[in-house]
């Protein structure tokens, strides 16, 4: 940690290693595209996996509520795009229109869940989100008919893309003698999403509302007492969390082209919750670390312990994606058991995981 | 009506799994819908070894749960043992995030060991019909479902027993009552502890091997709906209280069995259009489709739930839960 202080300390080195990781961030998808184009679709839903991390660690990491039932959020973003910019009711809205729609029809979700649960206990908030996750995708499968809002388990397809100032952004352009694929454009686009929720997440923390959860994680009578409206400021959280998992819902449905309720079963919440424990409750650093860490290894997995099984025994024993989920599983166990406060533990988070009290916390 | 009362009667041991262990330690076992699919699944391969040999049915199935309690009991154990009790004194979000992790390995062992396809049991139970009435029209109820229904109330009566009766059972509820009390007066209280673990799991290996049974089926995901709404049972009965879990497992199952039937005749298209207008058209076009059928079954449980949590958060026959976070 001592050369980590020393660049802290001095604000030139400082900005040299920001401009360092920003030089390396924009060039990351040349690099990436000639190990393949695979790797940089991949960064892109990394990246839309750590904006969803950030939203949900807003909620549970800041505010110590457990959702299990997020995706649902990520659902309603999705389909909101996907409903207002596609052939399937002839409405091609623009994306800048229909991000922030999708941001407050996802928000107001999460009001409608949050306002009669969130007096309740922090266990009994768990199996309620899980149950509305559920209940959100069990809606999209089925409402095709009598009218058919969703298209039911067929899902919708050819999704507008984004287009920024008559780009479009789902094919290739050429820049001199160089082509920018649509995967990279998307990367940028993303990337820039990606700072703006950072910047947003940081100072929110900082903030009187962060400051706020954090004493209702901590111990929520005394911010009770102290004057704070707890479940309105809890059900903020839900709401901040639900809007940004709606705006990356929206993401998706662009960058896919084509959304139906598979992608949003119970599995992927527990993947974004996963993500977020891994890195550290709290701590937005180690959150984007635990996201980055659980998009690329599985997918590093399947490229490496598919061809090893092939080599080692002659044919495929087990599949990778029973192998991921078996990590994400053990990963969520072992990280409770031997480091719960994360890789990157935020500071008092760590202070409040390590001290073992039984009472007063916010989960 | 009796559809609702088996399935009714299957959440309500499951159920009784959730409350037991609620009860005693305050914590929601996540896994136990995975415990449930285990012992559902071990049953499954018991008796398609034996099916073969010709065995009377009752004695294949009867091996097929004697396999599954220990089955079921072992990884009841080794669950507490290994993802609980260390975390026993930790914040309460630590125990809920390894009760996820363990369902989720649960989930992929078991995908790993009996695949990824839905299973489907062999028919060996012939199924006969008993008539309520004389006509062939009247309600039925079927050997297979008396017996579900005959062995859920035996094995509540066994509980019962167990828990007021025995040393164990004072034990048992001391500890709930007042776990470091408890431990002064003598009580080792890992050992209740895992003595609740195991009574709960040895509980849901028997109802996987009755569900397994009643439908036919088995899936590695099954658990996860079933131990949903087992869960929603148990809080709808008031959690931690015994009589609240059977009660609210019971009522679940007939709301679910009911609720499919009549709230899709009660949305009906053509119905609607007396009251809303706009409906006459898809009335017209399908005059059998209504707004929620049978599709919507899964949702009501939720919908029980959030409602019994938001009107009356301690259940039905439930103590008051401190409402702190």
């Amino acid at each position: 940690m001592g050369t980590l202080d020393r660049v802290r300390a001095d604000p030139r080195l400082k900005w040299a290693g920001v401009a360092l990781i920003a030089v390396a961030l924009l060039a990351l998808p040349f690099v990436l595209a000639m190990a393949g184009t695979a790797w940089v679709r991949i960064t892109n839903l990394a990246i839309l996996f750590v904006l969803l991390s950030l939203g949900l660690n807003i909620v549970v990491g800041f505010a110590g509520l457990l959702d299990l039932g997020y995706i649902a959020f990520y659902a309603v973003g999705a389909y909101v795009y996907a409903l207002l910019a596609s052939p399937h009711f002839g409405l091609h809205l623009p994306w800048w229109a229909i991000l922030p729609i999708g941001a407050a029809v996802a928000c107001t979700f999460g009001v409608i869940l949050g306002a009669p649960t969130l007096r309740l206990r922090g266990d009994y908030l768990a199996i309620v989100t899980l149950g509305f996750g559920e209940i959100i995708r069990i809606f999209l499968n089925n409402l095709s008919e009598p009218f058919n809002l969703t298209n039911g388990p067929k899902g919708i397809a050819t999704i507008d893309p984004i287009h920024v100032l008559g780009v479009d952004f789902s094919s290739a352009t050429r820049i001199g003698d160089y082509a920018l694929t649509g995967t990279m454009k998307y990367y940028y686009f993303l990337l820039a999403v990606l700072l703006v929720v950072i910047v947003v997440n940081l100072r929110l923390q900082d903030s009187r509302i962060g400051r706020a959860w954090e004493a209702i994680r901590e111990d929520e009578m005394a911010a009770r007492s102290m004057g704070i409206d707890t479940v309105r400021m809890k059900l903020l959280a839900f709401a901040m969390g639900a809007s940004f998992g709606g705006v990356a819902g929206g993401m998706f449905s662009a960058i896919q082209g084509f959304i139906s309720p598979e992608s949003f079963i119970l599995t992927e919440s527990v993947m974004v919750l996963s993500m977020v424990v891994l890195g550290g409750m709290g701590n937005i650093w180690g959150v984007v670390l635990g996201a980055v860490l659980l998009s690329f290894v599985p997918e590093i997995l399947r490229y490496t312990v598919e061809p090893a099984q092939r080599m080692l025994f002659g044919r495929s024993l087990i599949d990778p994606e029973v192998i991921r989920m078996l990590l994400f599983g053990l990963a969520m166990v072992v990280m409770m058991l031997f480091r719960p406060a994360g890789l990157l533990p935020s500071a008092v988070r760590k202070r409040e995981l390590s001290t073992g009290r039984d009472d007063g916390d916010g989960a | 009506m009796v559809n609702g009362l088996t399935l009714g009667c299957v959440y309500a041991v499951v159920a009784l799994g959730y409350t037991m262990v609620y009860g005693i330690v305050q914590l929601i076992n996540f896994a136990h819908g995975e415990v449930v699919m285990i012992g559902c699944m071990v049953a499954f391969s018991v008796i398609v070894a034996l099916a073969p040999t010709g065995l009377p049915p009752a004695v294949i199935v009867g091996a097929g749960i004697a396999a599954a309690v220990p089955a079921c009991m072992a990884v009841g154990y080794v669950i507490e043992r290994v993802a609980y009790r260390p975390l026993r004194a930790a914040p309460r979000l630590a125990p809920l995030i390894t009760a996820i992790g363990v369902s989720i390995v649960l989930q992929h062992l078991a995908l790993l060991v009996w695949s990824r396809n839905i299973i489907a049991f062999p028919q060996i139970i012939e199924l006969r019909l008993f008539h309520f009435g004389t006509s062939e029209t009247s309600a039925a109820i079927s050997n297979v479902q008396l017996a579900i229904i005959g062995t859920s109330i035996a094995m509540m009566a066994g509980l019962v027993t167990l828990v007021y009766r025995t040393k164990l059972g004072i034990a048992m509820r001391a500890t709930s009552q007042n776990p470091q009390v408890a431990g002064l007066m003598g009580i080792d209280v890992n050992r209740v502890i895992s003595a609740t673990f195991l009574i709960g799991a040895g509980l849901g290996a028997v109802a996987g091997a009755m569900v397994g049974t009643y439908y036919g089926v088995a899936h590695y995901q099954m658990g996860f709906l079933l131990g949903l709404k087992a869960f929603s049972a148990a809080v709808l009965g008031g959690i931690g209280n015994l009589a609240g879990a059977v009660l609210g497992g019971i009522l679940m199952g007939l709301i679910e069995a009911l609720g499919a039937g009549y709230v899709g005749d009660f949305t009906n298209v053509c119905l609607m259009d007396r009251f809303l207008p706009g409906f006459a058209e898809v009335c017209a076009a399908s005059p059998e489709s209504s707004l929620f059928g049978s599709n919507y079954k899964d949702v009501y449980a939720f919908i029980v739930l959030i409602l019994v949590l938001v009107f009356r958060p301690s259940g039905l026959l439930g103590e008051r839960v401190g409402d702190r976070a």
